[in-house]
């Protein structure tokens, strides 16, 4: 099958690669040396792939490389990008919201998205939210903690 | 400043947090070959003919490999834990669907897989037994012959036996069981069974090999890094140091990566092809690398007329699967607790590792225990219904205590057993009345408790190098899956050496670098490695004072590292290395009685109280609250052993009430996440988590292993708890609403027709 060029913003820079229109988001990915993204149970079920395509969160195993053509694509790696974890990130290792550590980066992001949708998420939100995320360690208890005190940060920092 | 008892995040959390974490998942070398593998499709099958012209013809395709290929560079191609028993790659026969028959390497993994596809193989099938109760009988054969591993002295009259499925049979006889039950006021019996199921790491197996000049490195996402050199090393007839093991974080293991798995395989490719080899299996294609074993456990015991437990006898059959793996050794090394945590006179066992047509089974989280305490507490708790007790006194009158014999006549040392059931009797007030529910809608309680011993003779050792400015490194071959053992090693350093743990340098597994460890599996870890890293770091403190003698420093002052290295050598320059090494007095077990008095250095014990609501309409059953409750003695870092126990008790759950892996003609019908449901984070019941106040007076700061004991207590708590509620009694795992359902109908005179 023959490559097809594409060209998107990746973590705040602009690239482009040629790739076969076979390949998912999470081979386009591993291209440029990021492996935050984990192709785990290949089904979209697990959300160890998860990444960010124009803000909104896919699962990378499941959506086709070629699609991120002309949009943003956001990976776990970009969260520390100014050197400093991001508060979720912070409340995670506070926490001890994780094991094996495989699954944590889809965790990390999708709380990142569900505190910006629901900014003081109740603890059924939390489970309702996440539910397309798993952790084989059952670090589940732990997550809710940290999503938890990430949200009660987020809203310390907001308003100071 | 006090290291031991910190609640410091895992020395690893930035690194995973931000998805830096290093996972053999990740690694691609310069040249490197992707590996699929074809596998069988029929059960059990003479092979006729591999027909792998296609594939090779398939552009991109680099080599096709078949057993006999591999047959050409290492003459016994076998391998395994205690029997070498597992081809490479198939020989002659197949034994289990999905057996891997041949291996395609390709420059893209994509186009391995459908050059994989492209195969075909015939096979003369043979009649297949998947049953652990039919392989008992030698009509079908798995094996013709037993290959029992010959560095094991105990298992050595195996060698060569025919006509049997039986890998290894197991005994043990303490005083007179047959006797004690004639004079036994009440004789109960019961059997439970346990599904098959399996361990499901997100990052499944991964292995990468790179050969070099005479020798190979083998990346793996494995937990035994110094038993894959070893045995990698047997394959093809090198010295030990010809092989190197490097294992960086793993995706999770829960016992599936433990001895060799895809290592063998990636190590003779790459030999044949002189380039790295790659192989990573999907989700679906670890249902055909490693299981848990799936057992029928016949329990007999024999009550006095107060109530005490005078006799039992126990007779575990453990399905193995088409490869003995390290089963042999579940049968053995955890059949001996069969009869349970109580104080038993007269005991007998038998225990037996059986060879069928499925995908081998191995140690998942417990090594077996978990299927004994379904059995033996589920059995317990009947008894004392039938004779009108209350479950928790019953216990309480047949509990073993610290300085009596356990059933191998070791005696009971650091197990806190009554602690253990006390902390779970308190938590979820079993003495106080709660609401039984009304209608349809009925409440129950339940209570379990298990013991476990650790696996025995086994060998930890460590390096600890102090640098001459005074930083601190650890070398050592436990593998860090999500335990936390790093970070609990490194708080040992520090307690001994007075440096703050998260300044020592973890280095991770390489077998060219850091020293001999038997294995990270059975909980053996902080108790075995937490002990050699002690010493070593006790050993680096003598060589430190025997440095500021010899630099003609004053005694007993308190020179930093970095001054007395600076006195010694004129510069900042020097090592001073100190090592521990680690192995526990044994004693084996009579061939025939299976008694010793030292059969294990340290006791695990867990526990579980469940409160469940069971809807009599439908049988689905929700957990109101679940009690985990363990001994885990001196704790180093209780933050992470508290995600330990709970993690565990959420993965016995998965095993207790959904995960069953389905087989038709020996295909396994759900081999994926969609199909095979583990819990998520909607499936967490309210809980609570107690590590009881406890030392281990022989491990390192009193601790010991506790990586395996939250998964003890959860299925029979569970089930007697349903039987609190409703009445009913389920034998088997997993409790499907369905099964409670039957149970009810069966109960109510209207059952339910079979399928």
């Amino acid at each position: 099958m023959s490559a097809r060029t594409i060209s998107f913003r990746l973590n705040g820079e602009s690239v482009s690669t040629a790739i076969e229109p076979h390949r998912n988001l999470v081979e386009l990915l591993q291209r440029f040396d990021l492996f935050g993204a984990r192709e785990s149970c290949g089904q979209g079920l697990c959300g160890c792939c998860t990444v960010l395509v124009d803000g909104k969160a896919v699962s990378g195993c499941l959506y086709f490389a070629v699609w991120a053509d002309g949009k943003t694509v956001t990976t776990v790696e970009h969260l520390d990008a100014d050197g400093a974890l991001s508060h979720v990130q912070e409340a995670f290792i506070a926490c001890g919201a994780f094991q094996c550590g495989f699954c944590t980066p889809g965790f990390v992001l999708m709380t990142h998205q569900l505190l910006e949708a629901n900014p003081d998420p109740s603890d059924e939100d939390i489970r309702h939210y996440l539910s397309g995320n798993l952790c084989r360690c059952a670090a589940y208890p732990e997550i809710v903690a940290a999503v938890k005190r990430a949200a009660k940060a987020a809203g310390t920092s907001a308003g100071q | 400043m006090k290291q031991i008892g910190r609640e410091l995040p895992r020395l690893e959390a930035r690194a995973k947090v931000s998805g830096r974490a290093e996972y053999t998942h990740n690694l691609r070398l310069p040249g490197m070959l992707y590996g699929k593998i074809f596998r069988s499709t029929v059960p059990h099958g003479v092979i006729r003919r591999i027909e792998t012209a296609t594939a090779k013809a398939l552009p991109g395709v680099h080599r096709v490999a078949t057993g006999e290929d591999i047959r050409k560079l290492i003459p016994e191609p076998y391998y395994g834990p205690a029997f070498h028993d597992q081809p490479i790659l198939a020989l002659d026969k197949v034994r289990y669907v999905g057996e891997p028959v041949a291996a395609v390497l390709a420059t893209d993994p994509h186009v391995a897989e459908a050059a994989a596809q492209l195969i075909t193989a015939e096979y003369d099938e043979l009649p297949a037994v998947y049953d652990e109760l039919a392989a008992m009988r030698p009509d079908t054969l798995v094996h013709e012959v037993l290959r029992p591993a010959g560095t094991f002295a105990d298992l050595k009259h195996l060698q060569g036996r025919k006509g049997t499925n039986v890998a290894l049979d197991y005994h043990l006889r303490r005083g007179d069981a047959a006797n004690a039950f004639a004079k036994a006021h009440r004789v109960f019996e019961h059997t439970f069974k346990t599904q098959q199921c399996l361990h499901l790491p997100f990052e499944p197996h991964v292995a990468v090999a790179e050969p070099g000049d005479e020798r190979l490195t083998i990346y793996s996402s494995n937990q035994t890094p110094s038993f894959v050199r070893i045995e990698i090393a047997r394959l093809f007839g090198w010295p030990e140091n010809r092989v190197r093991v490097k294992v960086p974080y793993l995706g999770g293991g829960y016992g599936s990566k433990v001895y060799v798995k895809l290592e063998a395989l990636v190590a003779a490719l790459a030999m044949l092809v002189r380039r790295p080899v790659k192989i990573a299996l999907t989700m679906e294609e670890q249902f055909y690398m490693i299981t848990k074993h799936p057992t029928t456990f016949r329990i007999k015991s024999g009550v006095d007329k107060d109530g005490r437990i005078i006799a039992r006898a126990c007779e575990v059959y453990w399905n193995g699967g088409a490869y003995a793996d390290i089963g042999p050794r579940v049968t053995q090394k955890s059949g001996f607790t069969a009869a349970g945590p109580y104080d038993i006179e007269n005991v007998s066992i038998d225990s037996y590792a059986l060879y069928t047509n499925r995908t081998p089974a191995g140690a998942l989280r417990g090594f077996g225990v978990p299927q004994l305490v379904w059995g033996y507490e589920s059995h317990t708790d009947l008894i004392a219904r039938e004779l009108g007790m209350d479950p928790v006194a019953f216990r309480r009158k047949n509990l073993l205590r610290d300085g009596r014999p356990q059933a191998s006549g070791t005696v009971l040392r650091d197990a806190a057993l009554g602690e253990v059931l006390d902390a779970l009797v308190a938590r979820i007030g079993w003495n106080a009345p709660f609401d039984r529910g009304s209608g349809t809608l009925r409440c129950g309680r339940g209570v379990a408790i298990g013991l476990k011993a650790s696996i025995s003779p086994t060998t930890s050792v460590a390096v600890v190098n102090v640098s001459a400015d005074g930083s601190v490194y650890l070398y050592k071959s436990t593998v860090d899956m999500g335990q936390g053992g790093d970070t609990a090693f490194a708080q040992i350093v520090g307690e001994v050496l007075d440096v703050k743990a998260e300044e020592v340098r973890v280095v991770a597994p390489d077998t060219d670098v850091t020293p001999y460890d038997m294995g990270t599996l059975g909980s053996r870890s902080l108790f075995h490695m937490g002990n050699a890293v002690r010493l070593a770091a006790e050993d680096a403190r003598a060589k430190l004072r025997a440095l500021a003698a010899e630099a003609g420093l004053p005694e007993g002052t308190n020179y930093p590292p970095v001054e007395i290295f600076k006195k010694r050598y004129g510069m900042q320059a020097g090592n001073v290395i100190g090592t521990g090494s680690f192995v526990p007095n044994y004693k084996p077990p009579d061939a025939q009685t299976g008694q010793s008095d030292n059969v294990t250095p340290f006791w695990m014990v867990g526990g579980a109280a469940a409160e469940v609501e069971v809807d009599t309409e439908t049988g689905h059953v929700r957990i109101l609250r679940l009690i985990n409750a363990a001994d885990c003695g001196k704790l180093i870092n209780p933050a992470v052993a508290r995600t330990q126990l709970s993690g565990a008790a959420i993965m016995q759950l998965g095993f207790t009430l959904s995960e069953t892996m389905q087989l038709d003609g020996g295909q396994v019908t759900n081999a994926s996440l969609a199909d095979y449901k583990i819990p998520g984070i909607g499936d967490v019941p309210p809980m609570e988590n107690e590590l009881v106040a406890a030392e281990q007076h022989s491990g390192p700061f009193g601790a010991k292993g506790l990586g395996e004991t939250g998964t003890f207590g959860v299925s029979p708590a569970i089930a007697n708890a349903i039987h609190d509620a409703v009445g009913v009694r389920i034998t088997e795992l997993p409790i499907t609403a369905e099964a409670v359902l039957r149970a009810l109908r069966g109960k109510a005179g209207r059952p339910l027709e079979d399928e």
